[in-house]
């Protein structure tokens, strides 16, 4: 074994040998430090022959570069080594519980608002709103509600105090009021639908004093009940988002509509659940009918000229009735229970392309 | 309103099922809802023959029978005292539901001897009130029968909606009159006969009212019996008022209300020993009172059309009679009322006196005014019959109001509002069936029936023709299409709510529901109570007191609900409600709100605890709320003059120029303190309605992205400025020094205490100063820092910290 290879063997032994990364400097330094044993065999060269120094040229760079890698490698093993014993202390246990993050919903009042908007959207219908606090004139008067009939009695109106002209306001019992807002404001075609806060005077399971309905008006020259019952058919299947529902238009007494109906849908009680488009039961979700020619007049619109359609429903109700939500008084008593339990992700915009739901 | 089906078959001649008359009540829009079938009801229960009856051994008053039943023979122990060998009875096997007890019948063992089923007492089965024994049924029913048919329980009752428009429904003849249009049977209500009277009425009638009031009772028919016999009317006349629900009194009373559920027709029948003088139809006298036949009193006004006679008040017209000259058995002379009464003055006085009667409520919507002479002969007629007597002729006092109205109309009406294709000629069947007489010019004169008062124009007769046809034959038709894509549909408004109510909810916040109306109490903390009266926010019939005001906030809503929360032990809650709140009665006083509030409470949690909410909690939710809603957030202002229901010190305003967007602060623990809610609770208010709307671009084109390729570089500053300065203040006067290199400015510390003098504040800022055109030199960043210095020194007369 020549001298080198000697050097050689001793070295890789010590590199084997050096556990740490200090270690393993030292062990560098000795041998390709300045005054290590490899540097030091390299000074030589300058006092050799040239034929020796052909010969022991690239040995000795043969050494070094061999040696470099060696130190180097094993540089790379220390440190792997030691990033997994770092890794191995940093270990967590990971079946404690996530971070804590506050979930937000969304109330199912404003997301079977925005449900319905979805389709009647697509059906072409604009957005219409009102106030709350109403005069008599546009919540009965305009509505072919004469004084003192007893067709206002049908609604437990709230009144505010009298003012000092004997006048008083009243909160509104249903949107219709918006109907003759529009009317009175813009010109046919008018296709609209009007959400909004209603209020009655009235609390038991069923009935709250206030609650929400949608309100749908069409007027132009030519719109008859056969489109009432079209669009009011499609919005029952796309709002309960099954293939078939069954609809069923009986007679019925609005004063601001002439012919008035109520819609029934059919449905079956399974277990607690409701199902619709199935069953022999029927369940009334809807009044409507064709635009009294009173009201028509009352806006300023000429009966002979024009026509339409209305309806009105209950948005609480069609929540209760979709999301099978029990006890309509649970919506506004903002228990954190009930919101978390049937409220809606807000991630869960309502659109038709997607579904109105999950 | 309820009426039994024999009852209709009085009207209606027909062989129409039950089934198929009440499909056809609710096809015509007489809304059924309740069918009471006893048949129905009583199909366990079935006739069965006691064979022998024993006396049980170990019990006096049980007797263990043998009973012949549909099942077989069955051992029944039963404790009636009539249960004894031969009789037929109405046995429940085991299985069947007797709901007089509500129990269903187990095999059970009484006193040791075992029984199958029972045998029942008319109280058991609901069929009555007796329960002294058991139920006998005729000796010639037959084992297996059902009851109902041998115990004369099988008259279904049906109950329906009356509508405001159909005053002639609540009468069983018009109910028959529709379902006769539809088809269902023939209409065959007897016409009264003439009443010949066999002497003038020694009661004089007489009609008092001042011009103006004359509508109030146009008509008054009355007709004098002598000597009548009053007591229990004849078992027919009780059954038909039992069946509905009515309970028989006497004679004279029963036919009366017969009358009203046969032809909506009320009348009135008095004492006529009890009168004096004339009988006297006015306006009552202020502070004029009389004892109502339901035993309380009542005083009338001048508004008010009553029946006086020379003693005073009798009873209000229309509405209630008076105790004083009521029938009794005694009664042997009696006089007849038979009154047209103008049904807006009866539904004033009836709501004003909370009087409810079957007669306010025919009034009220109209009675048939052409049937007036015929509705007393109706009830003259009965009462001969029922209690004998001699009647008077019958006298009318004022004029029968006419009721003439004709309706010009097309018959291409009904095709132009409903779509459907109806013959000419069946819509004169259907009007002719319903009363209306048609003459066929052109248009079609119409006449309209007197009992008919909802129907006044072509509308109407369209829907006359359409509910008879029925709506099952409405077309199905599609609203033609604006846009083949339509244009977005929720205005910029409508829109901002849809943004701020998803924004809050993404933020962890849950949406709440509330009333708009509040405890007036906890609304005056809000606004005035002065201004919530001026303002016209004070309902006047509350449906609690303690919803009595419109909320001028819907903060106290949310604290109110935090509360309630807390109570069931979830203190640690955010909630929002995005929503109106009212600053006054009229349209635009009504504000559309983003309002939220938290109560804070971090649960334990291994990581520690989350942190409370605190004032900049909150304003960071309305800057949520403000940014999603598309406020300009960079270029709002914060004024610490929030609203007195705040912490003074711990609330601000969000401004756009001198517009607040929003409050938000930590809620007064004043105003905790008067509603009861545990502090501390941070809230915010956003003003929706006050951001203003951008304008709407041509383009959808964003600006082009200016990213520098050079690095940017920080640099930080620390300020003693006074206590007083607003950070906004100081962070502005940093923005401001350079504004083109200046990309970002961050305040990382507030300081007080040692080595910052009493009353000043220490406010250290990083600022991110972005190169734009080339690297800076140091020179170029030294004299970007000196300029960011002596502006703040400006602004705030402070000094860079040393």
């Amino acid at each position: 074994m020549s001298d080198i290879e000697k050097l050689e063997n001793d070295l890789v032994v010590r590199i084997d040998a050096a556990s740490t990364e200090a270690a393993l400097e030292e062990v560098r330094v000795a041998a390709l430090g300045k005054k290590g044993v490899v540097s030091e065999r390299m000074k030589t060269l300058g006092k050799m022959s040239p034929e020796e120094r052909k010969e022991m040229g690239p040995a000795l760079n043969g050494l070094k570069t061999r040696i470099a890698e060696a130190i180097d490698a094993k540089k790379a093993m220390l440190e792997e080594a030691a990033l997994d014993a770092r890794l191995a202390l940093e270990r967590v246990d990971v079946t404690l519980p996530a971070t804590a993050l506050p979930k937000g919903k969304i109330h199912p009042v404003s997301q079977a608002f925005e449900e319905i908007a979805a389709i009647f959207s697509a059906m072409g219908f604009d957005i219409a709103e009102g106030p709350d606090i109403e005069d008599d004139f546009h919540n009965f008067t305009a509505l072919n509600f004469p004084p003192d009939h007893p067709a206002r009695e049908m609604h437990d109106t709230f009144f505010f105090e009298p003012k000092e002209d004997g006048s008083r306001q009243v909160l509104r019992t249903h949107t219709s009021p918006v109907q003759i807002r529009t009317m009175m404001s813009q010109k046919p075609p008018i296709r609209i639908i009007i959400p909004g806060r209603t209020f009655r005077c009235d609390s038991d399971q069923t009935h709250t004093p206030m609650f929400h309905q949608v309100e749908g008006l069409v007027i132009d020259r030519e719109t008859h009940m056969g489109h009432l019952k079209g669009t009011l058919e499609a919005f029952a299947k796309a709002f309960f988002e099954v293939d078939n529902v069954g609809t069923r238009f009986r007679p019925h007494f609005f004063p601001f509509t002439e012919p008035s109906a109520e819609m029934d849908i059919q449905y079956e009680r399974v277990g607690e659940e409701v199902r619709f488009g199935q069953g022999s039961d029927w369940m009334e979700i809807l009044g409507c009918g064709m635009v009294h020619p009173n009201v028509l007049k009352n806006c300023g619109l000429d009966p002979d000229e024009y026509q339409g359609f209305a309806f009105g429903m209950g948005v609480d109700r069609l929540a209760m009735l979709k999301y099978g939500i029990p006890d309509l008084r649970d919506f506004f008593a903002a228990d954190a229970r009930w919101l978390e339990h049937y409220g809606f992700d807000p991630l869960d915009q309502p659109n038709l392309a997607t579904g109105l739901s999950r | 309103m309820k009426f039994s089906l024999s009852w209709l078959k009085e009207h209606l001649e027909t062989s129409a099922s039950l089934d198929d008359i009440v499909a056809t009540m609710v096809a015509v829009g007489l809304e059924v809802e309740e069918v009471e079938n006893p048949e129905e009801r009583l199909a366990a229960f079935t006739i069965g023959e006691v064979l022998a009856a024993e006396k049980h051994t170990d019990a006096d008053k049980l007797k263990v029978c043998r009973v012949a039943t549909k099942d077989g023979e069955k051992q029944i122990v039963c404790g009636a005292p009539n249960a004894r060998k031969g009789i037929k009875i109405a046995y429940a096997p085991v299985g069947a539901y007797v709901p007089g007890i509500d129990v269903t019948l187990k095999k059970a063992k009484i006193r040791g001897v075992e029984s199958f089923g029972m045998m029942c007492s008319a109280r058991e089965m609901e069929m009555g009130d007796d329960h002294d024994g058991i139920i006998e049924a005729p000796a010639e029913a037959n084992v297996g029968d059902p009851i109902a048919g041998w115990l004369g329980a099988n008259d279904p009752v049906i109950d329906f909606e009356v509508t405001p428009n159909r005053p002639d429904t609540n009468g069983v003849g018009g109910v028959a009159r529709d379902l006769a249009a539809a088809g269902l049977g023939k209409l065959i209500t007897p016409q009264p006969k003439a009443i010949k009277g066999a002497f003038e009425s020694p009661q004089k009638i007489v009609l008092d009212f001042p011009e103006a009031a004359k509508d109030a009772c146009p008509a008054f028919a009355g007709c004098y019996i002598r000597g009548v016999k009053n007591g229990p009317s004849p078992q027919w006349l009780q059954d038909k008022l039992r069946a509905i629900g009515l309970r028989p009194i006497n004679a004279l009373a029963d036919v009366t209300n017969y009358i009203a559920y046969d032809r909506a027709r009320p009348l009135h029948v008095y004492d006529a020993d009890k009168l004096k003088g004339d009988i006297r139809a006015r306006l009552g006298g202020k502070g004029e009172g009389f004892l109502g036949l339901d035993g309380k009193s009542y005083e009338a006004d001048e508004t008010m059309c009553v029946i006086a006679d020379d003693s005073g008040v009798l009873g209000l017209g229309g509405i209630l009679g008076g105790e004083d000259t009521g029938c009794s058995e005694r009664t042997t002379n009696v006089f007849v009322e038979c009154a047209y009464f103008d049904p807006l003055r009866t539904a004033k006085t009836g709501r004003k006196t909370g009087i409810n009667t079957d007669a306010r409520y025919r009034f009220e919507r109209g009675v048939d005014p052409e049937f007036v002479v015929p509705g007393i002969e109706l009830a003259v007629s009965i009462i001969l019959d029922i209690c004998g007597g001699a009647p008077s002729n019958i006298e009318l006092a004022g004029e029968i109001p006419s009721a003439d109205k004709t309706v010009l109309f097309p018959p291409s009406e009904v095709k132009r509002l409903t779509g459907m294709d109806v013959a000419p000629e069946e819509c004169e069947r259907i009007l002719a069936a319903l009363g209306f007489k048609v003459a066929k010019s052109d248009p079609w004169q119409v006449e309209v029936p007197s009992w008919r008062p909802d129907v006044g124009g072509k509308a109407d007769l369209v829907e006359e023709v359409a509910r008879i046809v029925g709506f099952d034959s409405l077309p199905m038709a599609t609203l033609p299409l604006h846009n083949a894509v339509e244009m977005p549909k929720l205005s910029i408004a409508q829109d901002r709510r849809r943004l701020a109510r998803r924004a809050l909810a993404a933020h962890g916040m849950l949406e709440a529901v509330t009333w708009s109306f509040i405890d007036e109490r906890h609304a005056a903390l809000f606004l005035s109570a002065n201004q919530l009266r001026s303002q016209g926010l004070i309902l006047a019939n509350p449906i609690a007191s303690d919803l009595g005001a419109m909320r001028p906030s819907i903060l106290p809503n949310l604290l109110a609900a935090l509360q309630r929360n807390a109570d069931r032990g979830r203190s640690d809650l955010a909630l929002f409600e995005v929503a109106p709140q009212y600053a006054g009665d009229q349209p635009d006083e009504q504000m559309m709100m983003a309002t939220g509030a938290r109560m804070s409470d971090p649960s334990r949690h291994w990581q520690a605890a989350g942190a409370k909410a605190d004032v900049f909690v909150v304003k960071a939710d309305a800057l949520i709320a403000l940014q999603a809603a598309g406020a300009p957030v960079a270029s709002l202002q914060t004024t610490n003059d929030a609203p007195p229901y705040f912490h003074p010190g711990r609330s601000g305003v969000l401004r756009l120029g001198r517009n607040p967007l929003a409050f938000f602060g930590e809620v007064h623990p004043r105003v905790l303190k008067a509603m009861g809610v545990d502090g501390p609770v941070h809230g915010f208010e956003v003003f929706l309605d006050m951001i203003p709307e951008g304008k709407r671009k041509p383009t959808k084109t964003k600006p082009a992205l200016n990213a520098s390729e050079l690095l940017p570089l920080t640099r930080d500053f620390a300020f003693v400025v006074d206590d007083a300065i607003a950070a906004e203040t100081l962070l502005k006067a940093v923005r401001g020094a350079e504004k083109h290199l200046i990309a970002d400015v961050t305040l990382f510390d507030v300081y007080q205490g040692k080595g910052v003098p009493e009353g000043k504040k220490s406010l250290a800022v990083e600022v991110e100063i972005q190169p734009r055109e080339k690297t800076m030199t140091d020179e170029e960043i030294d004299a970007v820092s000196a300029r960011i210095v002596s502006q703040v020194v400006k602004a705030t007369g402070g000094a860079l910290r040393t």
